[in-house]
């Protein structure tokens, strides 16, 4: 085949790809576009046909799906979860006060509805009533309330507590939940999606949080931590559908990515996470097997600390990041899974996300500002591990490479996988790390873009982010809002000691027998942790 | 036999010593390992009060010696403790995982000491054959490619291509014998590929060793068949090695499968152990050590009382 051919394939299978995931494109318009493009219609009619399976969800069957990202030391205790295993499990058996709908949507939960004072302070959640925990108790505002204080106060053991700290107090009124907020923020609802918030029973103000009694539409029939969980349909479900399409599910825990793929060929699970990447074009190619990707949040970041030199001059940084290859790390690193960053922790899922910018590879501009910044000629050393994301060492020698093109030479040192996160990250001047998915942008740069942030990696310190990212979040009006976090966008990008060259994407790997709907939720991987009640038997 | 007794008792009680010894060890090493349960659960968001409130919580803000004592403590009145990282109950956990490891080990060595009995005595038979040649060039093969290796040509061909086994061992209380048997039937044959050739070399080397000696000659002399030359004479007294052998590929089969259980996702002890040292999961990685520890102990003394009992020499010193 001539190269041109080929190029022009390439090219009709974005095209391709771009018009099957805009949700607006209707069977119709998808014939019409790939006979316009020249294709036959079985072509058109067979490449439509896995979407056109998903589009009919089916109630019913046994769904078996294997897992990574699970640990024999694992448990119900929501505050303790960092893993897409038991994220999964608990999006099943538990709920939480909102969800994020696959539209990416606020969408109630155990809140029937709820309304905010005119300065986002307080937040008043209307709590749905009539609802059972499996155990048979009912669910109460107390249940509400002490599920809520697990993440915060002194004693809180959770890892969310960041994300709670802002709440000065709850209380309850009738039905009603009362959250109050030390500042206004917009986005409070979001904080009660955060994967770590389950509703659980509790017993004298204190939440239960390793009772397998939820209210979610499956029995954690039962749970074996690393090893495997039974969940079947709650027959005393408050959804008023069911809330959930199988009728029972095998999750399985499979850390082996070789296992975990030849599971999912011979048909022993229907589901898997995180297939390899790096074989993932031949399953592609394996019969009966489809590949799910969706795109993530998830930032690729690389620290600087911004309070040690080199890194705190701003000509240097400029001079790193534009000698970074974006593209040559989504395609060698990611294998293509990925799209381009442009040195700011917002991601392309976000309605603020500002696409105009781009951070353009230039090695001329770069060494202009090398010379500017008098570090040419400089050796660096960049901390890495493939703990911080799967590929960093990669990575990390692309990065070398690039950089003593322009005279910036790189020592890499290959850091323990244990202790990473407390002894290297946060700790030296430059690092591989990684900030997965947030659901509203205020989580992300509270937590690491403040100068007051505990977790701020770069140590920036700039006021204009600061006064905006406060404003943003007591800031009601949506296009006012969007505005504020394009500037903060535009600042960190430009000024900011993080360089961030691409945003991941999720993937996952189903038998062609599973329905996995249009559109599907970001978040997290997994529709979002929830893909064990969305996702069916076709 | 009071003699024999009495070493039993002596030996019993050496191996009660090193167990503590062990225990000592273990608990030492992964005190130093950089970290502790509460970084290892919290990972990268942990602050400094999160990660205190979580020690104080499991109580690891407590003196090493002390919680060394109180888990000696708790151990002597039969009670293992409970998972610092999930909070289970470790004798729970740990019964099921451990008849798992169990099966899998008395499984692959069911198939596997017979046959390197019956490939041994057969390969000192007809030394230096072709037959001879061809067993220990295929055994050594099998014993020189890594257990993965031979896992993952075993799932693709037997499971991805034949469908006749199962890839993933998917086994719970709940599983059938049979259905046990024919899941657990790709690792044991992986494990067999592992521990076949020590035992059937051991065997052959330590019958022709016999060979040599007078009364297998005398034998011979008198016109006894080859065959029963072997098994009525040289073998009895070739016990002694071959159950050392034995004794030390089933200690590996208990403890050192972990590759073998996470290609085929077996629920064994292996693991287990594996994630509570990245947890520094201390009383489970205890309890697990404790256990493989003893399955050695027990297992070389079983070994030598083999040994004794069938050598008349040993068992009647003058």
């Amino acid at each position: 085949m001539k190269k041109s051919k080929i190029e022009q394939i390439i090219h009709q299978d974005i095209i391709l790809k771009q018009a099957l995931s805009d949700p607006r494109v209707t069977r119709r318009d998808f014939l019409a576009f790939t006979g316009a493009m020249g294709m036959t219609a079985t072509m058109g009619g067979a490449l439509w046909s896995n979407r056109a399976l998903a589009a009919t969800p089916k109630r019913g069957g046994h769904m078996v799906s294997g897992l990574n990202d699970a640990n024999t030391g694992d448990s119900l205790d929501c505050g303790l979860f960092n893993a897409t295993y038991m994220i999964c499990i608990s999006r099943a058996f538990r709920d939480s006060l909102v969800n994020v709908g696959q539209d990416n949507s606020m969408e109630p939960a155990l809140a029937e509805s709820w309304e905010a004072s005119p300065d986002a302070k307080i937040w008043r959640f209307n709590i749905r009533q009539g609802v059972e925990f499996h155990n048979g108790k009912s669910l109460t505002t107390d249940d509400v309330v002490a599920s809520i204080n697990k993440h915060r106060g002194e004693d809180s053991t959770s890892y969310a507590k960041g994300v709670f700290s802002g709440i000065s107090d709850v209380r309850v009124d009738g039905n009603t939940v009362i959250v109050e907020l030390a500042d206004g923020n917009a986005d409070c609802p979001a904080l009660f999606t955060d994967y770590h918030f389950n509703i659980m029973p509790s017993k004298d103000g204190v939440a239960e949080s390793l009772s397998s009694a939820g209210t979610g539409p499956y029995l954690l029939k039962e749970y074996n931590p690393g090893v495997k969980t039974v969940l079947e349909r709650n027959p005393n479900t408050w959804h008023p559908d069911g809330g959930a399409l199988a009728d029972s599910h095998e999750v399985l825990a499979i850390l082996d990515d070789t296992a975990r793929q030849s599971a999912l060929i011979s048909g022993s699970v229907d589901v898997i996470n995180r297939p390899a990447l790096k074989g993932i074009a031949r399953l592609k190619n394996v019969k009966g097997v489809n590949i799910v990707d969706v795109a993530s949040n998830l930032a690729f970041t690389h620290p600087m600390r911004m309070d040690v030199t080199p890194f705190d001059n701003m000509d240097f940084r400029t001079a790193l990041k534009l000698s970074t290859p974006r593209q040559e790390f989504i395609d060698k690193v990611l294998f293509g899974y990925g799209a381009i960053g442009n040195d700011q922790p917002l991601g392309p899922g976000f309605g603020s996300y500002d696409a105009s910018l781009n951070v353009e590879y230039d090695l001329d501009k770069a060494k202009h500002h090398l010379k500017k910044s008098g570090h040419e000629g400089v050796t660096i050393d960049l901390s890495a591990s493939n703990t911080s994301y799967g590929g960093a060492m990669d990575a990390a020698q692309l990065f070398q490479q690039h950089w003593a093109k322009i005279g910036v030479n790189t020592n890499i040192v290959q850091e323990p996988q244990d202790g990473y996160w407390n002894n290297v990250w946060n700790v030296k001047p430059f690092c591989t790390c990684y900030w997965g998915a947030r659901p509203v942008e205020d989580m992300i740069l509270s937590i690491a873009y403040l100068s007051s942030s505990p977790w701020n990696d770069t140590v920036i310190k700039n006021a204009r982010v600061d006064e905006l990212v406060v404003a943003a979040r007591g800031e009601l009006d949506a296009a006012k809002r969007k505005a504020m976090y394009q500037e903060v966008q535009h600042i960190i990008s430009k000024e900011g000691g993080t360089i961030i060259p691409a945003f991941g994407t999720d993937v996952a790997a189903t038998r062609d027998t599973i329905g996995v709907g249009e559109q599907i939720g970001g978040g997290w991987e997994m529709d979002g942790g929830h893909y064990l009640k969305r996702w069916w038997n076709a | 036999m009071n003699k024999i007794l009495l070493m039993i008792l002596q030996r019993f009680g050496l191996g009660l010593l090193t167990l503590f010894v062990v225990s000592i060890i273990i608990f030492v090493g992964v005190e130093f390992l950089p970290g502790d349960i509460a970084e290892a659960l919290l990972g990268q968001g942990a602050s400094p009060e999160n990660v205190a409130a979580l020690r104080h919580e499991l109580g690891l803000d407590r003196p090493a010696h002390t919680r060394y004592i109180d888990w000696w403590a708790g151990v002597l009145q039969g009670d293992l403790g409970t998972s610092l990282a999930n909070r289970r109950d470790i004798a729970e956990l740990i019964t099921f995982r451990l008849s798992n490891t169990l099966f899998l080990a008395l499984t692959a060595a069911a198939i596997s000491v017979p046959l390197a009995l019956l490939f041994g005595i057969l390969a000192a038979l007809y030394r230096n054959s072709l037959y001879d040649r061809s067993v220990n060039v295929v055994t050594l093969g099998a014993v020189s490619a890594p257990e993965f290796l031979t896992a993952y040509v075993l799932i693709l061909y037997f499971s991805v291509k034949l469908g006749w086994f199962p890839s993933l061992s998917n086994i719970d209380q709940d599983t059938s014998f049979i259905d046990k048997l024919h899941q657990v039937a790709l690792p044991a044959i992986t494990l067999m590929g592992v521990i076949l050739a020590y035992m059937m070399r051991m065997v052959r080397a330590s019958i022709i060793n016999l060979l040599a000696s007078a009364y297998i000659e005398m034998a011979h002399l008198k016109g006894m068949p080859k065959f029963r030359v072997i098994v009525k004479h040289a073998l009895p007294n070739a016990w002694a090695p071959i159950a050392n052998i034995i004794a030390i590929s089933l200690a590996y089969l208990v403890v050192g499968v972990v590759v073998v259980e996470v290609v085929f996702i077996y629920p064994g002890l292996g693991q287990l152990m594996v994630d509570s040292v990245s947890n520094r999961d201390i009383p489970v990685v205890q309890a697990c050590s404790m256990i493989f520890a003893g399955t050695y102990i027990l297992l070389n003394l079983t070994a030598d009382i083999v040994s004794i009992c069938t050598n008349p020499r040993l068992l009647h010193p003058k």
